[in-house]
């Protein structure tokens, strides 16, 4: 990884990644978290931080496929791999069957989960089509949800897996 | 006149004879419609207050005491005011010294502290700077000597005579005092066939709403703009031009999309007020935020209520009288707290129907964060304690709980005790579609060992009867604008959408008073500036209060439509309705017009067309100290009824099911209201079992965090099953009242009576940890060994 030190001895690296599809290369301190690279450089606030210390899972998004807690993964982790944020599951005006669900089962309230927990439903379908209630219940345990008592989310969650 | 203008335009009306109108009495409320801002939110569109960009703008954050009570003895700047990138440092010497608070009887809050700090996490100085990693080193380098003074963290320890004061003003640290007599409860306990009393402490919870705060302020031209993660943009905006003596006129608050509130977003913090004084001083926006950590502190989540219940009920098992005697632990400063006192007896006598009563209580100040108004308002608790309670005399006389609960249950059209009327009330309805949903009379004492079931009752407001503070305004208002060409109507309401979906139901209640749709609906909600005043989102009021005031506008401008409609068709306006955008003769259904072609006519020959609504609830509630509080136009009842598994070894508690059955009166969107039930016993399910703020011996929070601060998890829900019963409020908008707290109150009661039903032990504080119901189990087993021996 390339790297330039500033004046104040202070190290960056050049790093790209593939966001939804498109290229970025940006410079990085060795400590600025994804979420907050996707949020910042990226401007793609979707992505939401409810704890900066991995507990809430607001911040969810997709690294190679895989659901992680952007706020704990470094943005220079993440140079030369593919992520798939909330901003990137619509196709045009057409919703994900995800998003659409969640629309149609009044799975949101106020919404500060709801793109991380999408994320990781995401994850989930897209390694098992069609999960169990438990299986569901699992995949989105470390997204917390202080409004909908994951009721609705979890029908959402089957829902979307169903139509499939 | 019409046929020369009409020569200018080729405005062609659109063809509504095909559409049929439904024939259900009602084509908008009533239905599940998907939210408004459904879409915006599944896409990651919506922005957060801490989403916002402006240009220029700087970061800040707020320098919190790391003593919980020491005197200030000095603090030092200058080393953060030196690092590149800081832009401002403040303390008390930069800020009004005005104290402010939410409860107007006691203002005892500071920006900053000025002598002395009162609790780990309160308010000293603040940073702001062009990003957050200079900020987070800046608040380093304040240097804040302190001269650390004796804490109390114990009610009990507080009130002692010799006590350290949090508060000078307040001796023994009593912050409020309650003593309020209804009846004569003496002469009800000495006619009663059975006395009990029974003792119970809750926890301290909090909302923690899963968006931190933020609030970003701009200055411009002596006008102060304040977007910030509130539920009352008009409440901050009166306490922010009270602060700093400004104009109401010249501050304007406004929120983009709020991450859920609970009563934990209700008052303004030191990031609306510091932000403030930052922005006018630098000339830059600046937004100030929390961390997780910094939100725990701010707190302002569930009291700590030390409950002694005392009740006489005859031999039936009818309530006579019932004496509550709480203390109650407030934190450092009053918050809502005064309230929250108030409605923790003012509840009890809302659901049972009993005439005497008697309640003390006392807020007591100690060196912890401060305490306030989390969903269900101070009544959760007592009703926690009220609801164990009667099991325990329902099992002395040998009545079924169920039974008991019928027995005394209130009926409609009553006045409670305390002075509150009561129209619709359905709880025995409730109480009763609850036993059979849950199978109660098949499962109460057959259930296999280690199962248990239980019930508890609960009732809330349809919103407070009073303003927070002494105001003759209205507490709700509405504008209803259509557009030019009638293809769309915008609504105009300072009501606050914090996740639990007023702007849809609004749109929705609009649209059915206006005969519109609710899919060209538009609505601009809770901005100080663009919208007429509400009151907010607290107390469960804008279903109701809020409503009323749509409504009103819809139907101001449904009957102007009529009027012109009249007109252009030569019809009697007697003989003319409006639905689903289509104005009719109601002799003759087929004759007909467009509401677009109507409202497009009405603006090109008069202008705007325009309708307003204003709501006040009626005069309310008795004469005595603290008669406000509790007051409503309406009130909600609920039953719950929950299924526990024990695990004797672990005391693990599984919750099997949970049946809850609400009359909240009339539903405007059903779907919305039971995710309103979801959630509300979600919350209540986490302060029951899991969920407790601690402390360290020093008064440092021990889980300021949401891995240790145990909410419940997706893994953690059971089954829950939403019922209603038919109920009809008459001083509600289409018979409608209040439900998104109500179901967060009988929980806690529920849970625990099912754990006594299950394994014959009572927990009598929250929350029912398995650690507790194990050590009670233990204690139980060890009793019957020695009596064995
Ligand atoms: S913000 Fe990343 S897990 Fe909470
Ligand atoms: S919808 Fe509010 S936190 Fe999930």
């Amino acid at each position: 990884m390339q790297a330039i030190t500033d004046n104040n001895g202070v190290k960056r690296y050049l790093i790209t990644l593939n966001v939804n599809g498109d290229s970025y290369s940006r410079v990085v301190k060795a400590n600025t978290t994804l979420a907050n690279f996707l949020r910042e450089e990226l401007d793609l606030t979707g992505t939401k931080k409810g704890c900066e210390l991995g507990d809430c899972g607001s911040c969810t998004v997709l690294l190679d496929d895989k659901p992680v807690d952007s706020c704990l993964v470094l943005a220079v982790e993440a140079d030369g791999r593919h992520i798939t944020t909330i901003e990137g599951l619509a196709q045009h005006e057409k919703l994900d069957k995800l998003q659409e669900s969640f629309v149609n089962n009044a799975a949101v309230q106020c919404g500060y989960c709801t793109p991380g927990m999408i994320m990781s439903a995401k994850a989930l379908l897209n390694r098992n089509p069609h999960p169990s209630e438990q299986e569901v219940r699992e995949a989105i345990a470390g997204n917390l949800c202080r409004c909908t008592g994951y009721v609705n989310i979890v029908k959402a969650v089957l829902a979307a897996a169903d139509e499939q | 006149m019409e046929k020369k203008r009409s020569s200018y335009t080729n405005y062609k009306p659109e063809d509504i004879s095909g559409v049929k109108l439904s024939e259900e009495k009602y084509s908008v409320i009533g239905k599940s419609v998907p939210k408004i801002d459904g879409r915006v939110k599944v896409t990651g569109q919506a922005k957060y207050t801490g989403d916002l960009k402006f240009p220029n703008m700087l970061v800040g954050k707020i320098l919190t005491s790391p003593h919980a009570h020491a005197r200030i003895l000095s603090i030092d700047t200058s080393e953060a005011e030196k690092l590149p990138g800081v832009k401002a440092v403040i303390t008390h010497k930069d800020v009004p010294s005005l104290k402010y608070g939410i409860s107007p009887a006691r203002w005892d809050e500071n920006i900053f502290c000025i002598d002395k700090v009162r609790f780990v996490g309160d308010k000293v100085a603040a940073v702001a700077a062009v990003d957050e990693d200079t900020v987070y080193k800046a608040l380093k380098l304040i240097k804040v000597e302190y001269e650390v003074l004796p804490a109390v963290f114990d009610v009990y320890e507080a009130m002692k005579e010799g006590a350290p004061l949090v508060h000078d003003e307040y001796p023994r640290n009593l912050n409020a005092e309650i003593h309020q007599n209804f009846g004569d409860v003496e002469k009800a306990f000495a006619e009663a066939y059975y006395v009990r009393t029974d003792r119970f402490v809750g926890n301290r919870a909090y909302q923690a709403p899963m968006e931190p705060h933020s609030a970003i302020s701009i200055w411009e031209n002596g006008k102060l703009t304040v977007y910030c993660s509130t539920q009352s943009p008009h409440y901050f905006q009166y306490y922010i031009a009270r602060e700093f003596g400004m104009k109401m006129g010249d501050v304007r608050v406004l929120k983009t999309f709020i991450g859920g509130g609970f009563g934990g977003k209700l008052e303004p913090t030191g990031l609306e007020f510091a932000g403030a004084v930052i922005a006018k001083m630098t000339g830059r926006p600046v937004r100030m935020f929390y961390d997780r950590a910094d939100m725990f502190a701010h707190n302002r989540g569930r009291h700590r209520v030390h409950m002694e219940i005392t009740t006489g009920v005859d031999k039936n098992g009818k309530i006579l009288g019932v004496h509550a005697n709480f203390i109650q632990d407030g934190g450092a400063y009053t918050s809502l707290g005064i309230a929250t006192a108030y409605y923790a007896g003012a509840m009890l006598p809302l659901t049972y129907d009993f005439e005497n009563f008697k309640f003390d209580m006392l807020r007591v100040y100690t060196n912890l964060p401060a305490c306030g108004a989390q969903r269900g308002h101070g009544a959760p608790q007592p009703r926690y304690a009220f609801e164990s309670h009667l099991d325990r005399i329902a099992e002395h006389l040998g009545i079924d709980p169920v039974e008991l609960r019928l027995r005394n249950a209130r009926k409609p059209n009553t006045v409670t005790p305390n002075d509150f009327g009561v129209q619709s009330c359905e709880l025995t309805a409730c109480i009763e579609k609850a036993r059979e949903i849950s199978g109660w009379n098949e499962k109460k004492g057959k259930l296999p060992k280690g199962r248990g079931i239980g019930v508890a009752v609960g009732s809330f407001v349809s919103g407070a009867g009073y303003p927070i503070y002494r105001t003759d305004l209205p507490h709700s208002s509405a504008i209803i604008k259509v557009g030019e060409d009638g293809t769309s109507a915008t609504l105009y309401t300072g009501a606050n959408d914090i996740g639990q979906g007023s702007d849809t139901i609004l749109c929705q209640m609009a649209a059915e008073a206006m005969g519109f749709t609710y899919e060209n609906m538009k609505i601009v909600a809770a901005d100080t500036e663009t919208t007429p005043l509400d009151f907010g989102a607290y107390s469960s009021r804008q279903t109701l209060m809020s409503g009323a005031a749509v409504k009103q506008a819809g139907e101001e401008v449904k009957a102007q439509i009529l009027e012109m409609a009249s007109v252009m068709m030569e019809v009697d306006v007697g003989d003319l309705d409006c639905r689903e955008a289509v104005v009719f003769c109601k002799s003759n259904p087929e004759i007909r017009k467009s509401f677009g072609e109507v409202a497009r006519t009405f603006f090109v020959q008069k202008g705007p067309l325009v309708g307003r609504g204003v709501y006040s609830p009626p005069k309310l509630g008795g004469k005595f100290k603290g008669a406000a509080v509790g007051t409503s136009p309406a009130y909600s009842f609920a039953t719950q009824i929950s299924e526990v598994e024990i695990d004797e070894e672990t005391g693990e508690i599984d919750v099997k099911e949970v049946w809850d059955v609400h009359d909240c009166g009339q539903v405007i969107n059903p779907s919305l209201l039971h995710a309103q039930v979801h959630g509300a016993l979600y919350m209540g399910m986490g302060e029951t079992v899991w969920e407790e703020v601690v402390f360290d011996d020093k008064g440092k929070i021990l889980n300021p965090n949401l891995g240790e601060y145990r909410l419940p998890t997706a893994l953690d829900m059971p089954k829950i099953s939403s019922e209603l019963v038919e109920s009809y409020e008459p001083l509600g908008p289409w018979g409608v009242k209040e439900v998104g707290e109500g179901a967060t109150i009988p929980t806690m009661g529920c849970y625990n009576n099912a754990i006594y039903d299950a394994t014959g032990v009572q927990v009598n504080s929250l929350p029912l940890s398995y650690e507790k119901v194990w050590r009670a189990l233990k204690e139980k087993r060890e009793k019957e060994k020695n009596k064995e021996e």
